[in-house]
């Protein structure tokens, strides 16, 4: 995608300037915010039903399906959707090397740098193009929940049939809270990762349009 | 044709079905683009106390019978569902009905009958004493409720593949049908039928069935949600025409594997 062509004729011919956001990281980007809203909203109806948390209810407004038969309709609509789409963005993530690219390195150093930026109430986002330390963590987890959720849901949709995964989770009744315990580490997830874009809102922008382009030092990871 | 209790006594010819198969499958391929479409409208208003419009309505219905086949491929008829000691059962098991337990109405097992129908060779009722000299197995397996909840249950009876043997029922038909006394129809497909681990339960915790748990007979599997197990049965029709059951006209999937 864009990169600069190796090998003879490389250098005559420029590399195409890349945005931050190619389009299709922005389709899938959306489509799952989407998604992950059915699933989440969806699966707090079917939660209600047996919950985990003693007191812990999802009223009407916040459930997507008046009771359980719905939900569960939802939720293995939006399995498909949430899957297949998490599938492609991994695949593509991986192929083009932009995982790597916009998650790594994390080094300790920075981590305390941003902490205390933080703290000090320096969350200034200039450079678009430049993760810090704590948003790429955070959006590693967030890959990592949304990967967790997928293989928990399984574990529970198909106990039988995958029982060697069940019992590696520790049981149906602990996948059962792992999968709720996926969810609200993506909810917490959401929820700063929704602050902090409306805090900055060029972030949302250039999610929609693209954002700016990269430099092509940007792309070996060296632009510090 | 044969008759069946299940049901009505003007029911459309089932030739129909194959007639028209093709215009249904194509109608089935057209809902689901189409819901398709609307679903990845619609995901943009959760949160909304939104009341489903009839073609989002339709095109969860197309997916949900869409994951049933899925379901269905899935299913492994050699893969075994784990198994506990006895120590582990818990007695008495779960109540759970549309109903109340308190709402249960006991069935006489003395003139209770067990009627046979459909895709079978012998539809001589069965007596619960003609029940209890076919050959029996036990089974210590978790019972896995729709809602989330789960419990060890010890049970014992007759392998429904045994008995379907037994009537000589067609075990290439589609599905096999139950009915009960509390008027809970239901249905499975015939590979789960033939699970070893289906049974037609007499017994729980190596006494007979108490009458909030299906006594005299109750269809028993390792492999399906709770919701798919219906108690006092009193029917079973062997069929290709697909029944349905209660749950399942309220929206929940048919399949219902685990």
């Amino acid at each position: 995608m864009g990169e600069a062509v190796s090998g003879p004729g490389a250098a005559v011919v420029p590399a195409r300037a890349r945005r931050l956001h190619p389009v299709p990281i922005r389709i899938m980007h959306w489509v799952n915010a989407a998604v992950m809203l059915v699933m989440i909203t969806s699966g707090w109806g079917i939660y209600d039903d047996d919950v985990i948390i003693h007191g812990l209810h999802f009223g009407g407004f916040w459930r997507l399906g008046d009771w359980a038969a719905p939900s569960l309709q939802w939720h293995f609509a939006g399995m498909w959707i949430l899957g297949i789409n998490g599938l492609v963005y991994l695949t593509y993530g991986f192929a083009t090397g932009r995982l790597r690219e916009r998650l790594l390195p994390i080094r300790i150093r920075d981590v305390v740098q941003t902490v205390r930026d933080t703290l000090r109430f320096k969350i200034a986002h200039e450079d678009l193009t430049v993760y810090n330390a704590v948003q790429k963590i955070l959006y590693i987890v967030a890959i990592v929940a949304g990967i967790s959720q997928v293989i928990t849901g399984i574990a529970i949709w198909k106990p039988v049939q995958f029982a060697p995964l069940v019992s590696l989770l520790g049981g149906f009744q602990t996948a059962r809270v792992l999968h709720f315990a996926g969810m609200a580490v993506i909810v917490g997830f959401l929820i700063v990762h929704t602050a902090l874009a409306l805090l900055v809102p060029k972030t949302i922008w250039a999610m929609l349009a693209g954002g700016p382009f990269l430099k092509p030092a940007a792309k070996r990871g060296a632009l510090k | 044709m044969i008759r069946s209790p299940h049901r009505p006594e003007d029911a459309p010819d089932a030739s129909v079905l194959d007639t028209h198969r093709p215009l249904i499958r194509s109608l089935e391929r057209r809902g689901l683009i189409r819901g398709g479409l609307s679903l990845g409208a619609l995901v943009m208003l959760t949160g909304c106390d939104v009341k489903r419009p009839e073609a989002v309505e339709q095109a969860l219905l197309a997916m949900s019978r869409f994951n049933d086949r899925v379901q269905a491929l899935l299913f492994n008829p050699n893969q075994l569902a784990p198994t506990y000691p006895d120590s582990k059962i818990l007695r008495p098991p779960k109540f759970n009905a549309y109903y109340d337990v308190t709402q249960v109405k006991p069935v006489d097992g003395n003139s209770w009958r067990l009627e046979v129908s459909g895709l079978v060779s012998n539809r001589r009722p069965w007596t619960l004493t003609d029940l209890q000299t076919l050959p029996q197995r036990s089974m210590v397996i978790k019972h896995i409720c729709v809602e989330g909840w789960s419990y060890i249950g010890g049970w014992s009876g007759v392998p429904l593949k045994t008995f379907l043997e037994h009537v000589g029922a067609d075990t290439r038909a589609k599905y096999v049908a139950f009915k009960t006394a509390d008027n809970y129809p239901s249905s499975i497909d015939m590979a789960t039928a033939l699970h070893p681990q289906t049974l037609l339960a007499l017994d729980y915790g190596g006494q007979t069935l108490a009458d909030p748990f299906g006594f005299p007979l109750r269809l028993r599997m390792a492999t399906k949600l709770g919701y798919k197990n219906p108690k006092w049965v009193t029917a079973i029709e062997v069929t290709n025409t697909y029944p349905g059951g209660y749950w399942e006209s309220r929206g929940f999937s048919w399949f219902a594997g685990i």
